[in-house]
């Protein structure tokens, strides 16, 4: 009976910002999320049957260029939507100072480790069969490495700094850094690249219309995917953070 | 608990609201007498409230001193009275400008003394506080220095390095820096915290010199007698708010230890 | 007491004071010749003569060093909680990044022709000829390496893990530094004159150019508590 007195009074003492009054619900379950999740498995297996089993073998490459579709699908996933929406989060928390964008801008970046590790893996694995070598410094695989590098210093600078606002405004500037200096990375290994070149690695110049398909619904799915995992992970955080104040006001005299 | 203790901070009726303490010019209205009013003001270290809902005001040319235990939050509420940490939520201004939008015009206003003397130790002390007043702006720079470092009984020693000052030295230093550009708003944080006698002294010399009616003082400290010693007033500050507020001629020094107890180990139920 | 004045102040407080103690100055310079001589050693005699290498040998260590001036930049304001005073006079937080990007320049662009001067010796280059185009290649790198370092450095003020984070944060945003300085030398270093090497100088000053303006904007973010 005290407990739940001083719970009371506790929420009713605190100031609106601290009892979240917006969404974030998190916990529960919720239809639309279990749909986003279904689809993408749905997606992810109608891939793997397009890019396996339906599209046709290459010419000169055989089978080992399977691996192609989802190396490219993870690289987009990496720099475009990962990373773009970490940097966009990372100025609208500096703006707005709402907390869910460091939360959304965290679950991107652990997103945007995972899919640039896909590509790292996948690339060398296709390119060793087919050119003999593991690693050619080709820019964009190049430029997809820095970017691993630049995702684990982000998360790093996260693990390092206690929860709150100020680990939030640390990680934003850092990923508006980060996110500025990608494009500058890509154009500076590019030229690097134009003198010396040893092994270029040539990206089918046209690619067969089934080969696009495949391409386009591989895209497609490990979009699916991440918009899932993203906003699965985003509501664990949401859920973490409301339990954690929860805890903390039952502390309050 | 006594009627006396239970005393709170609450809007003085004098003025009911807190908006429109400034003009669009972020200038101070005219006819303000507050040095500083803080409305509701909260401040979270994570989920942790360190200052909950605190009000507080202060006239010019006062001096307030604020006792309480540890935790009670009382370095938090100095530190964003002086603009080193932004509140979570409420109202506080200081010298007639907004803490959080005003920063500039606050710190220009007011000197900041505390157990951390800001002073760097492989610097002059004459170097120190040239480099402080260039930040400042203040004018006539060597001159104010001599004569604060005369002020503060370091004449002579002013081609040291600070780190080879005591203790004592180092924060009768920091107090000519925080003098420099000759502030209207004082805070002092604990401020006789590790002096000797000399120095402790030679404080509460300054500390006397400065309370001439127009400059406003704040002090925290953890030391009744010398807290009692030369204040106006009398607060005392428990677990985020302030639990208890008197004029000094209003409060029983000899029993003043009691009522600070009474206030301190009442906090749990003290609103019961 | 302008903008730039203020910022050359806390510069040369910096400056002055690290000549004083002389902590990093000695340590920075020593490990810049050390980073020289065991990449000396770890590549094979015959090639050490490669135009390739040197270039690389050479901004190698500047990153390392310089690296290690940038850990002192802030770290010089916390004993005594030098920094809360610094932020509590009426200054620009701008100006507080200018002076502290400033007083880095200076500093690791003082150790960086140290460590030039050091490797010239050792790999034979003919420094009178040479040294013009360096130098312009040198400053611009040094003002990119400064830009983000500064503001790197004031991220990781706080933090425990903090040498190792600075360098794990700054490594991947100058790889374009690295690469056009390197570039650039080389073309320098094997007589082809500064400009042969031109559109790398070009990406230096974008580079420059680019964070700086971003560091300056994004500064009071990092400090405000």
């Amino acid at each position: 009976m005290a407990e739940e007195q001083t719970l009371k009074r506790a929420f009713a003492e605190a100031p609106p910002s601290v009892i979240e009054r917006r969404g974030g619900r998190g916990g529960g379950r919720s239809l639309w999320v279990d749909a986003l999740g279904a689809s993408s498995i749905l997606a992810i297996l109608f891939a793997l049957y397009l890019a396996l089993i339906w599209a046709p073998t290459e010419a000169v490459m055989g089978d080992i260029q399977r691996l192609f579709y989802f190396h490219v699908a993870a690289a987009w996933l990496a720099l475009g939507p990962s990373f773009g929406v970490v940097a966009a989060c990372s100025v609208l928390y500096l703006w707005k100072k709402d907390l869910r964008f460091d939360r959304i801008a965290s679950a991107s970046a652990e997103l945007g480790v995972m899919f640039t590790t896909i590509t790292l893996v996948t690339g060398p694995i296709w390119a060793r069969p087919i050119w003999g070598a593991y690693w050619t410094w080709d820019p964009r695989l190049t430029t997809t490495l820095v970017l691993w590098f630049i995702f684990v210093a982000y998360l790093m600078l996260r693990s390092a700094v206690d929860a709150g606002h100020k680990r939030a405004r640390l990680s934003a500037v850092f990923g508006i850094v980060g996110w500025i200096d990608v494009p500058i990375v890509f154009m500076s290994i590019r030229w690097w690249r134009t003198i010396h070149p040893t092994v270029i690695a040539s990206e089918g110049g046209g690619l067969a219309p089934d080969m696009r398909l495949t391409l386009f619904v591989a895209i497609g799915a490990f979009t699916l995917l991440y918009a899932y995992l993203l906003v699965v992970r985003v509501r664990q955080e949401d859920l973490a953070t409301r339990l954690d104040r929860v805890r903390h006001q039952l502390y309050l005299r | 608990m006594s009627s006396s203790v239970a005393r709170r901070t609450d809007l003085s009726p004098a003025d009911a609201s807190a908006a429109g303490h400034e003009d669009d010019a972020g200038k101070p209205r005219t006819g303000t007498t507050s040095a500083m009013r803080v409305r509701r003001l909260w401040k979270y270290y994570g989920h942790f409230p360190a200052l909950r809902g605190l009000d507080l005001e202060l006239e010019r040319g006062r001096f307030l001193t604020v006792f309480g235990p540890n935790g009670a939050g009382k370095t938090t509420l100095i530190k964003v009275l002086s603009t080193q940490i932004k509140p979570s939520e409420g109202l506080v201004e200081v010298g007639g400008h907004d803490v959080v939008h005003a920063a500039d015009r606050v710190r220009g206003q007011i000197g900041v003394i505390s157990h951390n003397t800001y002073l760097y130790p492989s610097l002059t002390a004459f170097e120190n506080l040239k480099f402080y007043g260039r930040m400042y702006g203040v004018g006539d720079l060597e001159e104010r220095s001599r004569e604060l470092l005369e002020r503060v009984g370091l004449r002579g020693r002013e081609d040291d390095r600070v780190s080879e000052y005591s203790r004592g030295m180092q924060q009768r230093l920091s107090i000519a820096r925080a003098l420099l550009h000759e502030p209207e708003i004082m805070f002092l944080d604990e401020p006789y915290t590790g002096l000797d006698q000399h120095a402790s002294r030679m404080l509460r010399g300054v500390l006397a010199s400065l309370h001439d009616g127009r400059r406003t003082i704040f002090m925290v400290t953890h030391n009744l007698e010398e807290g009692l010693e030369m204040c106006d007033e009398v607060a005392i500050q428990v677990a985020g708010r302030i639990c208890y507020r008197e004029p000094i001629d209003r409060v029983d020094r000899e029993h003043f230890g009691d009522t600070y107890f009474e206030c301190v180990g009442g906090g749990h139920k003290w609103d019961s | 007491m302008g903008f730039l004045g203020q910022a050359w102040t806390i510069a040369w407080k910096d400056i002055l004071g690290e000549l004083r103690t002389r902590e990093m100055v000695f340590s920075m310079l020593l490990f810049g010749f050390l980073v020289i001589l065991i990449f000396n050693f770890g590549i094979e005699p015959g090639l050490r003569d490669e135009a390739l290498v040197k270039p690389g040998v050479l901004w190698s260590a500047f990153v390392f060093a310089g690296i290690l001036g940038l850990n002192r930049s802030f770290s010089s304001e916390k004993e005594n909680d030098c920094l809360q005073g610094l932020l509590l006079c009426p200054v620009d937080r701008a100006v507080i990044y200018l002076g502290k990007f400033l007083g880095n320049f200076v500093f690791v662009l003082a150790m960086s022709l140290a460590v030039l001067l050091f490797f010239s010796v050792l790999y034979n280059v003919d420094v009178i000829a040479v040294l013009p185009g360096l130098l312009a290649i040198l400053g611009l790198a040094t003002v990119g390496f400064s830009a983000v370092g500064t503001l790197f450095s004031a991220v990781s003020v706080g933090i425990k893990t903090r040498d190792v984070l600075l360098a794990i944060l700054l490594f991947p945003v100058l790889v374009p530094v690295i690469l056009a300085a390197a570039k650039s030398s080389a073309f320098v270093m094997n007589g082809e004159g500064l400009f042969a090497g031109g559109s790398w100088l070009a990406m230096l000053v974008v580079y420059d150019v680019v964070f700086l303006a971003v560091s300056v904007m994004l500064f009071d973010y990092v400090l405000e508590e």
